[in-house]
């Protein structure tokens, strides 16, 4: 829990940076779109339309399309960037609806009579429409508040953090006091900033301009803290910190980890983790230098990033990687760990033993009696394809989980095979035996260190530290060490940190 | 002379027939002090058009200064709508209207409007407004500075009968309707127009309170010289509070002239119909008073 809460101030932080920016220009945006559709009648359908059909976008797509839109025009497009505009989208139908709303709901007769007393259209809508609209306005604004809090820890996986690294992390490591701590924050959070919101409103209309002050100077605190805390970021960012990216699994969590504290103890420069990016926004975070490094499997970019069909020998696949990323992307292979993390197919010793199998060939006769579960990507991965066509499998139906419970599916019958992974403890922890794939349809995924282009164009020491990792992790290992997370519920951090001293410890005896 | 408002209300009601003509009399002074003045409000064929209907038609008035003119007629006659074309809440579609002899075609909307006092029918007070931000709407539109505006804005609501103390920084929906439309009259009085219209002002207000604003309308615009256009649709209204009446029928003028003129010389059985109404009632009021026993 304390180890927990140890990382709030960093997150919450984060998070209403997200939030309040979002908001800010949500708001700079909406009201006078708002004004500007009550004018001219003929913008009503294609703006509200327009704002409705963001909304309709769910938001975790809406914040990851971002990442390519954003890298096309080549500008940032992980992390801060592409979050803020997704969440800035978001925010504009409710508070640009209700401006509708609450301009079109004044009084025909006071319009008339603001213009009676002669006000021109700029005073009229300054000081009577938009006045009386004020509480359906704000009403909208709150609405906003509480969904962009909401939708705020969805950053996590486009490479902003959030509080939903704790809401993903702890959901992929099973923790969840992390879970916990993560909502509770969030909720915490959307009801302060809508108590803020609404003490506005409440001091506006019963005209106490005493309350309007000190929630305006309580609003006003909160972004200036807000602007500061970004702008050091900012400044952290170019003093040379080392960002160690992680995708969205326990594995991946403790190399972050492992790295980070490599680099720290070798080199003394400042290492932190980005964690929970999604695959293919991990590289693309690399090669547009947001991270500086991060463990991929040579299968994964063999297959996905050079896309590739073919499988080659393990050492092929590795040399032919290695030269791809130097020679296209400027990103150097530090070096392999020492472990393959393969997709495997698994299921129930006792099944397989039943329908007596024990290669992915003999699965082809049964396949249209059994179910299987894969991870979000796995069925859209071209390995997947490549095991189907290559084995003429047809299951009687595909079912996409979330890693963390496609064990616990597959070990209490709720599906008979999983797209595993060979690091994973509960395999065996589950009893769970791996398929041979005995054609050889599945690359090979060694997990290697990955170095960004400006680690090699600068840090050559930070190079140095990471390649005193190479073969330090057999597959045992990073197999006890994935267990004790998602099953001991280790952290990540802890279970990277004795890593490291039997490490040292090990080369000392050396 | 007997001041506003001290009457027996009993007896003004029983005796209305007599009254008008001595509230004439009042007026008719008035009037001879202003004869010979200059038009101050002139309107030339003034029409205003929906599609094919003619809400207005060619409707050419002249109202002198000091002069307090009632447009009278049922709904639908474009009594509301001529007034609201005089300070172009409604811009007419063929026709002009002068004020002292200018165009206002020729005068930003906004600074006529600023020019002239407009009494609203459903009063259209800013709820979000105190009462003195709403008497002092114009002023401060018209850039006064605060202790000015502040000045003002008191000695309007003693002009209209209401104690600025109490109720200055109230809201409009603190008040009563009666007060609130004070507080509407006093709004359209704050920036000193030569000119007011009132669009059925007492219209929605209770039959006592509707002439004690009434009585009080009249000291303020004998008070203060003022011209006005007075919309209504009350007969009785109309005979006691117009120098002269234009009745409207479907748009068109049917008879302009003082109320004993349109009394005595009806133009039409329209215009006639209209004023054997309050003559009747008033009979009839009197008739019960004479039979009922002593």
């Amino acid at each position: 829990m304390s180890e927990q809460l140890a990382l709030l101030p960093g997150y919450l932080t984060a998070h209403l940076q997200l939030t309040l920016l979002a908001l800010l220009l949500g708001t700079a945006f909406s009201v006078p779109a708002g004004v500007m559709v009550t004018r001219m009648k003929w913008l009503d359908q294609p703006v509200l339309g327009t704002a409705s059909v963001i909304q309709t976008i769910p938001s975790l797509a809406l914040l990851a399309i971002m990442v390519p839109a954003l890298a096309a025009l080549g500008v940032q497009s992980i992390g801060f960037l592409p979050a803020f505009i997704g969440l800035t989208l978001y925010s504009v139908l409710p508070i640009l609806r209700n401006t509708v709303t609450g301009l079109a709901g004044v009084d025909p007769a006071l319009v008339e009579a603001a213009r009676g007393v002669g006000m021109t259209p700029m005073q009229r809508l300054r000081l009577v429409e938009l006045p009386l609209a004020m509480p359906v306005i704000l009403a909208g604004i709150r609405t906003s508040t509480v969904l962009t809090v909401g939708v705020a820890t969805l950053s996590t996986p486009v490479g902003a953090p959030s509080l939903g690294n704790y809401i993903f992390s702890g959901l992929q490591t099973r923790n969840l006091t992390a879970v916990l701590v993560g909502c509770v924050a969030a909720a915490v959070l959307a009801q302060v900033l809508d108590g803020l919101v609404r003490g506005l409103g409440a001091a506006i209309s019963r005209r106490r301009r005493g309350w309007a002050a000190v929630v305006l100077t309580t609003i006003g605190l909160l972004y200036g803290y807000t602007g500061v805390s970004l702008v050091q970021d900012l400044g952290a960012r170019d003093a040379g910190r080392i960002v160690i990216g992680a995708k969205t699994f326990t594995e991946q969590y403790i190399l972050s980890e492992i790295l980070a504290g490599q680099i720290a103890e070798t080199t003394g420069a400042a290492a932190e983790v980005a964690s929970s990016l999604g695959s293919t926004v991990a590289f693309d975070a690399l090669r547009a230098e947001e991270i500086d490094v991060y463990v991929d499997y040579s299968g994964t970019i063999w297959a996905t990033i050079m896309q590739r069909e073919s499988v080659p020998s393990r050492d092929a696949v590795l040399g032919e990687v290695t030269r791809f990323l130097r020679e296209e992307h400027g990103i150097a292979v530090a070096g392999a760990l020492g472990f393959e993390n393969a997709y495997a197919l698994a299921m129930r010793r006792q099944q397989a033993d039943e329908l007596g199998v024990q290669g992915i060939g003999d699965l082809t006769a049964y396949a249209r009696r059994l179910v299987i579960g894969g991870d979000y990507e796995f069925f859209g991965r071209p390995e997947w394809a490549a095991i189907r066509d290559t084995y003429g499998l047809s299951f009687a139906s595909e079912r996409t989980m979330d890693p963390s419970l496609m064990y616990q599916a597959v070990a209490s019958e709720q599906v008979d095979v999983i797209s595993a992974f060979s690091t994973d403890g509960r395999i065996a922890a589950f009893d769970l035996v791996v398929l041979d794939d005995e054609r050889g349809a599945i690359p090979p995924y060694d997990a290697l260190i990955l170095a960004g282009p400006r680690l090699v164009r600068e840090r050559p020491d930070v190079v140095a530290a990471l390649r005193q990792m190479i073969g330090t992790i057999d597959v045992d290992r990073m197999r006890r060490m994935n267990l004790a997370v998602d099953q001991d519920g280790t952290s990540p951090a802890a279970v990277a940190g004795s890593f490291l001293e039997e490490l040292r410890a090990a080369r000392r005896a050396q | 002379m007997i001041g506003p408002g001290v009457r027996a209300r009993g007896i003004r009601v029983s005796s209305i027939g007599a009254s008008a003509p001595r509230y004439r009399r009042r007026f008719a002074t008035l009037r001879i002090g202003c004869h010979g003045r200059a038009t101050l409000i002139e309107t030339v064929g003034l029409t205003k058009r929906y599609g094919e209907v003619a809400a207005v038609d060619d409707l050419s008035l002249r109202v002198d200064e000091g002069e307090l003119l009632v447009l009278l007629g049922g709904s639908g006659s474009g009594k509301t709508t001529t007034l609201k074309m005089v300070n172009r809440l409604i811009e007419p579609s063929a026709g002009r209207i002068a004020i002292d002899g200018q165009d206002t075609a020729t005068i930003e909307a906004h600074d006529l409007r600023r020019r002239i006092g407009y009494v609203f029918q459903r009063i259209g007070l800013f709820p979000h407004m105190t009462i003195a931000e709403n008497v002092a709407v114009t002023v401060t539109l018209l850039g006064w500075d605060p202790a000015r505006v502040r000045r003002r804005v008191d000695e309007l609501l003693e002009l209209v009968e209401l104690d600025p103390a109490i109720m200055r920084d109230r809201t409009p929906s603190e008040l009563s309707g009666g007060q609130q439309q004070r507080v509407g009259v006093a709004r359209a009085l704050a920036a000193s127009p030569r000119v007011m219209l009132l669009d059925e002002p007492f219209g929605a207000l209770d039959p006592l309170t509707r002439d004690r604003l009434q009585q009080s309308f009249l000291r303020i615009r004998r008070q203060l010289h003022l011209t006005a256009i007075f919309v209504t649709h009350d007969m009785v209204e109309a005979l006691l509070i117009g120098d002269r009446i234009a009745v409207l029928h479907e748009g068109r003028l049917v008879q302009i002239g003082t109320p004993r003129e349109l009394l005595r010389s009806p133009a039409d059985d329209y215009v006639r119909q209209l004023m054997d109404t309050p003559t009747r009632q008033a009979r009839l009021v009197e008739a019960l008073l004479e039979e009922r026993p002593a």
